[in-house]
């Protein structure tokens, strides 16, 4: 991070409009502020249109040379298929009420990323190739012809939208331009104009079943890694199954859990809960990803990749299907897998074999999410916790876009929190629940020559957790969603050193209490627990 | 800029085409043949916008939750903010058309740099007086009635009473009339001077603006200071929606170019941002509850030929690395 500025002139955004009206001003691509493209091979492997070298910053971006008629023709067919678009592009009144709420906006002050400005790229092309009225007037109508340069520009700028649905609170139309990212993404897919930071991923999950390309006996040389760190710290072993035939739940967690710090933790911690409850529950390697790389793509993959899921549960026989922590994750699974591949016919209603709860709120998909399983375990009584393996601790919590607005997931989490922690708050109301801000790193931007821009964007969470930081000694951060996971310990270096950021299932890994168990000395981290004997004092 | 001032140009030209042409003796045009073509674009155009837009499949279901989801029984459910059933999602649309909820949780960025602080007060000014705006429209149009309907019906004078509470001025005063000009002065100032919305302003955004202020005002100088024969203007209204169109003679100009500007709205709505008046009852993201783990969600172009890359194909691919690390397959090798 030599080249980034420090926080304090960061946080000196420019926010003045240019003299110039928005269509004049070009973007600018420089190292930070783009991802860079899909690589020849990995199009093809998808069987996407026009695999080639390409580079942003250069002129000529070899566009197919009908490259027009295909984004017309796929506008007017989304135009078709989607009503959310079609109303979304009628029906703004740029009343700006959505202006100032994108982290890439607060973080940036660049116009374009007010989310009615980024709407507007895609809008103007609307006018301008498919209404009358506003033909006549041309620019002054907000109309323009579709050029490269209108590509280039939707290039950048719905490859800085994380399509965490922020603006579309608060718009008096619920317009949703995470909606219109997803469909402008595909627009640009038809013609190659993409990133590899997604594609890779796509082709990854479709062929090796994770986002991270691990092999079946790559993924089991991981978790035994995982198991013997378990051992390590609370002295059992751990017994995890693979594609065990008839086994009551499958369970499925984002790859980034078995890959990565701190998402190694709360796989742990997800594996010590099965342990202690005994569960009937085995896992896969062919569904090894939660995360679903294709929402950020079409809907085409969004659908295949999904559909693993429910293959996988049939051929194994489970009853239902339990799935981690993550984020979009959770917004698919919640909002599009049932619609995409439903009915679940062949499963049962998920219920608790601890507490007998029967989850309702899941009737049709039979996917639970692990925190309502938890929290249901916790509310009955049946985990036995001990919050000083915790002390030290002052956690605040981290609502994830993707289960915030398009699920409503806050006060599970949150329960499940407050019983494994001695301390815990909440950062400033206007930036936790549904007003959440994004990590900066959804929707396949937490590449890593994207950084600068992430951490502008990072800038409102950055700034709420430094406060809350200064202020009550928060010097943790918990989180449900793998992409955070990833992002937010760049994010906490950057905005408020000092604070780590760990998943839920890491906490409740270390409170778990085992019957008959030896005394631990340590946390799923291997760091010391204060005031066991021989420790470091640490202040 | 130039969006405000070619704005502000047509519609000054539009009324200034009708005070001279109602005055050069048009009035059978300004007076009858505009009114019926602006309202039947206005009917057609307005209907098949609305079909255009309904008869687009909305292929998913996807509220945007503004509260805690229907979950576990001991948790409380944010019924009107993440509705779960039909009931509760037409709550929430109910808040969203008639109180404007989405609004109303507006807030500022408030970055001060220098203390290190960023702050999101609530700012419910666009709130307000949109509000305002839109209750004064609404009440405005209403009360036009009376020029319509003979005899005057009971809710109209009752509204007119309470509307002219103040018993003010002569004619007394309309309080809505107050209210809307309040309301569409602030929209349009904030559009010239909050430096974010002028930037994403266009031609269409200040048109419709100064058009409504065009027939606010043009309204209020017939009233208050031309006093306008009233009996012989309802005489022309009725005649238009009985369809025996009349012109009566001692009809101010200014009536025809008030009328005509009304005219002019009609038929520029339905191909305007005025549209958001029916598509915001089409938002997927406000009118769908979210119970899509529930029930499912029909999506009519589902394509069942998309596959899942196979299990089978999976293990084909890596069969004898499974079996090496000791995983259970299918087929053995
Ligand atoms: C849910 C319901 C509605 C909401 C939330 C809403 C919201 C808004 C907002 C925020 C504006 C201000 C735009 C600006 O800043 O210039 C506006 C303008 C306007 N709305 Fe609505 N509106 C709604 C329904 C309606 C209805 C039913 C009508 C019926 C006539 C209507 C007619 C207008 C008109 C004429 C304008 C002013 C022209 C303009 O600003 O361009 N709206 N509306
Ligand atoms: S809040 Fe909605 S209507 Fe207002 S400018 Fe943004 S997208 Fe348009
Ligand atoms: S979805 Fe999020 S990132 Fe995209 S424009 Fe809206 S607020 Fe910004």
């Amino acid at each position: 991070m030599s080249k980034m500025a420090p926080p304090e002139e960061v946080m000196k955004v420019d926010y003045s409009t240019p003299a110039e009206s928005w269509m004049d001003v070009k973007p600018e691509f420089k190292l930070g502020n783009y991802s860079y493209p899909g690589k020849p091979d990995v199009l093809k492997y998808l069987g996407l249109p026009n695999p080639r070298e390409w580079n942003p910053v250069e002129e000529d971006w070899k566009l197919p040379p009908d490259w027009r008629e295909i984004v017309r023709d796929g506008f007017r067919e989304l135009l078709k298929k989607y009503r959310s678009l079609k109303v979304f592009m009628d029906v703004c009144v740029r009343c700006g009420a959505c202006a100032d709420k994108c982290h890439f906006y607060i973080g940036s002050g660049d116009p374009k990323n007010m989310p009615v400005l980024r709407a507007e790229l895609l809008r103007s092309i609307y006018r301008g190739e498919f209404t009358v009225a506003a033909k006549i007037l041309g620019k002054l109508s907000g109309s323009r012809k579709l050029e490269e340069d209108v590509i280039k520009e939707w290039f950048m700028y719905f490859y800085q939208c994380t399509q965490c649905r922020r603006c579309s609170l608060y718009c008096p139309y619920g317009i949703d331009t995470a909606e219109i990212t997803f469909l402008a993404r595909d627009l640009m897919n038809r013609i190659g104009v993409n990133i590899n930071w997604i594609l890779e991923p796509v082709a990854n999950c479709n062929r090796t079943g994770n986002h991270l390309g691990i092999q079946p006996h790559a993924f089991k040389d991981m978790m035994d890694f995982l198991v013997d760190d378990i051992e390590t710290i609370t002295g059992r072993r751990v017994e995890p199954t693979f594609h065990r035939k008839g086994a009551e739940i499958l369970f499925i967690t984002p790859s980034g859990d078995i890959f990565a710090e701190p998402g190694i933790y709360t796989f742990m911690g997800y594996l010590l809960l099965f342990d202690y409850l005994d569960l009937d529950v085995t896992w896969s390697t062919y569904a090894s990803e939660g995360g679903n790389f294709g929402s950020f793509t079409n809907d085409k993959w969004m659908k295949k990749l999904n559909a693993k899921m429910y293959h996988e549960a049939k051929r194994l026989g489970v009853k239902y299907i339990i799935g981690g922590e993550c984020g979009h994750m959770w917004r698919v699974l919640n909002q599009f897998m049932d619609t995409m591949n439903g009915p679940a016919d062949f499963l049962e209603v998920p219920k608790s074999p601890i507490t007998g709860t029967v989850f309702n709120n899941a009737k049709s998909t039979k996917m639970i999410h692990l925190v309502e399983f938890t929290a249901d375990l916790i509310k009955n009584g049946k985990l036995k916790l001990d919050k000083s393996r915790n002390a030290g601790i002052t956690a605040t919590w981290h609502d994830s876009c993707n289960t915030s607005r398009g699920m409503g997931f806050f006060d599970e989490p949150r329960y499940v929190l407050e019983n494994v922690v001695e301390k815990f708050v909440d950062m400033p109301a206007q930036t936790i629940r549904e007003q959440t801000f994004c990590c900066g790193g959804g929707a396949g931007l937490n590449n890593g020559e994207f950084t600068e821009m992430r951490l502008r964007g990072g800038l409102p969470r950055g700034n709420a957790l430094r406060y809350v930081q200064e202020k009550f000694g928060v010097n943790t951060m918990s989180c449900i969603c793998a992409i955070d996971r990833a992002t937010l310990p760049g994010l906490a270096d950057y905005w408020a050193p000092g604070v780590k950021v760990t998943g839920l299932h890491e906490l409740v890994g270390n409170a778990l209490v085992f019957e008959g168990e030896e005394e631990r000395t340590m946390n799923l981290r291997q760091e010391d627990l204060p005031g066991v004997e021989g420790s470091e004092e640490d202040e | 800029m130039a969006g405000l001032v070619t704005a502000f140009l047509a519609v000054v030209a539009l009324a200034a085409v009708a005070a001279l042409g109602a005055g050069a003796g048009m009035a059978n045009v300004f007076g009858i043949a505009v009114p019926y073509v602006a309202v039947a674009i206005f009917v057609a155009g307005f209907i098949k916008k609305v079909i255009g837009w309904a008869s687009t499949p909305q292929p998913f279901s996807i509220a945007t939750t503004g509260g805690q989801q229907q979950s576990l029984p001991w948790i409380k459910q944010s019924k009107f903010d993440n509705p779960s059933t039909p009931f509760q999602t037409v709550v929430r649309m109910a808040l969203e058309v008639l109180c404007f909820r989405s609004l109303f949780r507006n807030t500022k960025l408030d970055n001060r740099a220098s203390e290190g602080r960023v702050g999101y007060g609530s700012d419910k000014s666009l709130w307000l007086f949109s509000l305002m705006f839109h209750y004064s429209f609404l009440i405005v149009l209403f009360r036009h009635m009376r020029f319509f309907l003979e005899p005057v019906p009971m809710v109209v004078t009752g509204v007119e009473f309470v509307d002219s509470i103040l018993q003010i001025a002569a004619p007394t005063l309309y309080l809505t009339d107050v209210f809307f000009v309040v309301g569409v002065s602030f929209l349009l100032a904030r559009r010239i001077w909050d430096p974010k919305v002028s930037y994403i302003s266009l031609v269409s955004d200040y048109f419709p603006l100064f058009l409504i202020l065009a027939i606010a005002l043009s309204g209020i100088y017939m009233r208050y200071f031309a006093k306008v024969d009233v009996i012989a203007i309802k005489q022309l209204a009725i005649g238009l929606v009985s369809f025996k169109p009349v012109i009566p003679p001692n009809i101010d100009w200014s009536f025809y170019m008030h009328f005509f500007l009304v005219c002019v709205l009609w038929a520029y709505f339905p191909f305007s941002k005025l549209m958001h008046l029916g598509g915001v009852f089409l938002s997927p993201t406000r009118n769908l509850p979210n119970n899509t783990r529930m029930v499912r969600y029909i999506n009519p172009w589902n394509d069942p030929s998309i596959k899942p890359h196979s299990y089978a194909d999976y293990e084909d691919d890596f069969r004898e690395k499974m079996i090496e690390a000791g995983l259970p397959v299918d087929k053995e090798a």
